[in-house]
């Protein structure tokens, strides 16, 4: 009759001091400084810095596979001609290329392959094999992310998701998280396109800083409300609902329940 | 003791101690099974005390205004004055946050606790006579927290609630013949509508929680009046009630209950986000929001959105937009059988007698059976209205994963329903067979190095 009597004390305890500290919690986090700086974003490489010679020597020996020898593309990957440093720069920066998936599926991202100088290097060649955009130099403005809010709910979310955790797009074809994505691979994708993505070409350098500008705050500033669950909505909430609160009241309901007169034999 | 003279004085006035005393002895069956509705009750009293506290914050009007509080993304920006006063409510109204949390979570705790009670229920057949008007009673229940779910998921009229609305809207206008004059009259015009948040509200603050709260009243005293039902344990018979008292076991048993399930009501709210709007935006009907779900419990009726192929039929002048079928025929269907479940299984079974005794689902295959293949359809559905999250965490197309389900709805229940009622027959079979329900067996391992059953005493 004793033995349980304590542990139940001790979860009523417990899940008491839990509710409470809960519920003083995201009052705190609501309130923390939304005025802390936007992480600057790191430069890349200008076209110009890298050494186009020794970007073709690694060039053949790494990409003339399926780019072909002078980047004209093959059966296995497409022309690179007129792609611009900056869908070099962004696919071998993110780890996209070189492509080690089986083909037809999707480059997704990985640790880069090659060094900064080589990756240079590469960009350089890439670059000089016909006109395409440069890499773009997004600046980061704290006054933007209202704009930049604005743009990327109408023109980013409805693949990457409200709140940039990735998406599935049509195809077999995923919208990837942005997480790690630097200011200026976002402004690249933005130029390039790359995969399944819409080129936003169109949008004006003022409008892709503010998109940039959001993802970078949603990169670092704080998420009110406790702990993230995915920021996709219904889908992890409604499985937390059920798991996690459910599955505590049931708990309890299966201790307040039980016969407490003692083994039922 | 003080307090003697002024209960003898209400008594003597209200005579209500022979009332109390016999309400104080009502009998508890003494199982963990009989608190599940109980877990919604309590559910239910924390969304009334939260809902309270947001309703003196929210405003009701879909009137554009800038909004310029502390959100930096959102500041500068057009939004409805009802999103508005949630972002207020979320960031600047002191505990509003950890308010609208609680409140929301203890909605999808509230459901999901109506349906584990009624999943309790249904397979014990508990809604058998005499029954069967608190069974109905209840499928009402369900259908008011349904709504309640919908219009109060509505109300911050931020982009994934809107994006709800005009999936609701589309299925209302499909409705042969009324459809749009009824999507028109609930809506006051053609989406999107300056008139449905405010219509929304009325309905979630007042009209449904009164239906709601005084439903759980019949259903409860409707409990009381016709006793509780048990199991076949120990002294139990069809013509008494075998438990403890309400005072003293019931009552710390459901107060404990109570303030536990608030605990853990408060730890979600507290600690774990829910609908962060900030991050959706105001509604905006040029734009839609992906991935875009509506709560759990309302997922399956998406997900029947979702599966049904795009089929417009047109006979005799006739055209049945494709959502009718999916959207409002399904649920219908799946709403009505539900409903009449306990006299098609009277009539099915010609089993009309009176049943205090439950049973164990064993007892009753083919109900079993049925409502574990009904139980897949819904959870299948429900998959169906995220196969856009659920292909992203598998990493498959969300093609393939529509047709993978389309196959699953037809197959898998089938399945359930085969193995389901396999099972509970050789379980009931063997214990007719053995003529008793065999309870563990122990064992004693001997020095040679076998075992040996001990005889149970």
């Amino acid at each position: 009759m004793d033995g349980p009597m304590p542990r139940l004390r001790l979860l009523a305890l417990a899940l008491l001091a839990a509710g409470a500290v809960g519920a003083l919690l995201p009052g705190a986090m609501a309130t923390g400084s939304q005025s802390a700086s936007l992480r600057a974003g790191s430069r890349s490489s200008l076209a110009s810095d890298g050494d186009v010679n020794a970007g073709h020597a690694v060039f053949n020996a790494r990409c003339a596979t399926c780019h072909g020898d002078t980047g004209q593309g093959t059966a296995l990957g497409p022309s690179l001609v007129g792609v611009g440093a900056a869908a070099a720069d962004f696919e071998l920066r993110t780890g996209r290329m070189p492509f080690n998936g089986s083909p037809g599926t999707q480059a997704v991202r990985k640790p880069p392959a090659f060094d900064d100088a080589t990756i240079r290097n590469l960009v350089a060649y890439v670059a000089a094999l016909g006109t395409g955009p440069a890499i773009p130099e997004p600046r980061l403005d704290t006054t933007a992310v209202s704009a930049g809010q604005h743009l990327f709910i109408a023109n980013c979310a409805p693949c990457h998701g409200a709140t940039a955790r990735g998406g599935a797009v049509g195809g077999g074809a995923l919208a990837p998280p942005l997480d790690a994505a630097t200011p200026v691979q976002v402004a690249e994708a933005m130029l390039i396109g790359p995969g399944e993505m819409p080129v936003f070409s169109s949008l004006s350098e003022t409008d892709r800083n503010a998109v940039v500008s959001y993802v970078a705050y949603l990169q670092t500033q704080p998420d009110p409300g406790g702990v993230s669950i995915g920021g996709i909505g219904p889908v992890p909430e409604g499985f937390v609902g059920w798991v996690l609160g459910l599955g505590l009241i049931l708990v309890v309901v299966l201790v307040v329940g039980r016969d407490w007169r003692g083994s039922r034999a | 003791m003080a307090a003697e003279p002024m209960l003898t004085w209400i008594d003597e006035r209200l005579g209500l101690a022979a009332w109390a005393r016999a309400g104080l002895r009502k009998v508890f069956p003494d199982h963990w099974s009989f608190l599940l509705g109980e877990v919604a009750l309590f559910c239910l009293v924390v969304l009334v005390l939260t809902g309270v506290f947001l309703t003196l914050f929210y405003v009701p009007d879909a009137t554009s205004v800038t909004y310029s509080g502390p959100w930096a993304p959102l500041r500068g920006q057009s939004v409805s004055a009802a999103f508005d006063s949630v972002m207020r409510l979320s960031f600047e109204v002191r505990a509003g946050l950890v308010m609208r949390q609680i409140h929301h979570w203890a909605a999808l705790v509230f459901v999901a606790a109506i349906v584990v009670h009624l999943l309790r229920i249904f397979f014990t057949g508990a809604f058998r006579r005499p029954r069967e008007i608190n069974w109905l009673v209840g499928i009402g229940l369900l259908l008011l927290a349904l709504a309640m779910g919908i219009t109060g998921y509505s109300l911050p009229d931020d982009l994934l609630s809107g994006t709800g609305l005009r999936v609701i809207y589309s299925v209302v206008i499909a409705i042969p013949f009324i459809g749009p004059y009824l999507a028109f009259l609930v809506f006051g015009g053609e989406f999107p509508t300056t008139e449905i948040v405010s219509r929304l509200f009325v309905f979630h603050v007042m009209l449904l929680p009164a239906l709601l709260i005084g439903g759980v009243l019949v259903h409860l005293a409707i409990l009381v009046r016709q006793k509780h039902s048990q199991y076949a344990l120990a002294g139990a018979t069809e013509e008494n009630v075998v438990g403890r008292a309400f005072w003293p076991s019931q009552v710390f048993k459901s107060t404990g209950l109570a303030i536990l399930t608030a605990a853990v009501l408060a730890l979600l709210g507290g600690l774990i986000q829910i609908n962060p709007i900030w991050a959706y935006g105001p509604f905006d009907a040029t734009t839609v929001s992906s991935p875009a779900q509506p709560d759990w419990y309302a997922g399956w009726l998406d997900g029947a959105l979702r599966l049904f192929p795009p089929i417009e039929i047109t006979a005799l002048g006739i055209t049945i937009p494709s959502p009718f079928i999916p959207g409002v025929l399904l649920p219908g269907i799946a709403f009505g059988v539900m409903t009449l479940w306990p006299f098609l299984e009277a009539w099915a079974t010609g089993d009309h007698a009176e049943h205090q005794l439950l049973d164990g689902p064993r007892e009753r295959p083919l109900r079993t059976a049925f409502g574990v293949a009904g139980l897949l359809v819904f959870v299948i559905l429900t998959l169906a209205g995220g196969n856009d999250v659920v292909a992203l965490v598998f990493a498959v197309p969300v093609e393939a994963m529509t047709n993978i389900l389309r196959v699953a709805i037809v197959a898998v229940p089938l399945l359930g329903f085969g193995i389901t009622y396999r099972i509970c027959r050789e379980l009931y079979d063997r214990r007719e067979a053995t003529g008793e329900r065999r309870g563990s067996v122990r064992l004693r391992r001997t020095a040679a190095g076998g075992f040996e059953e001990i005889e149970p005493d």
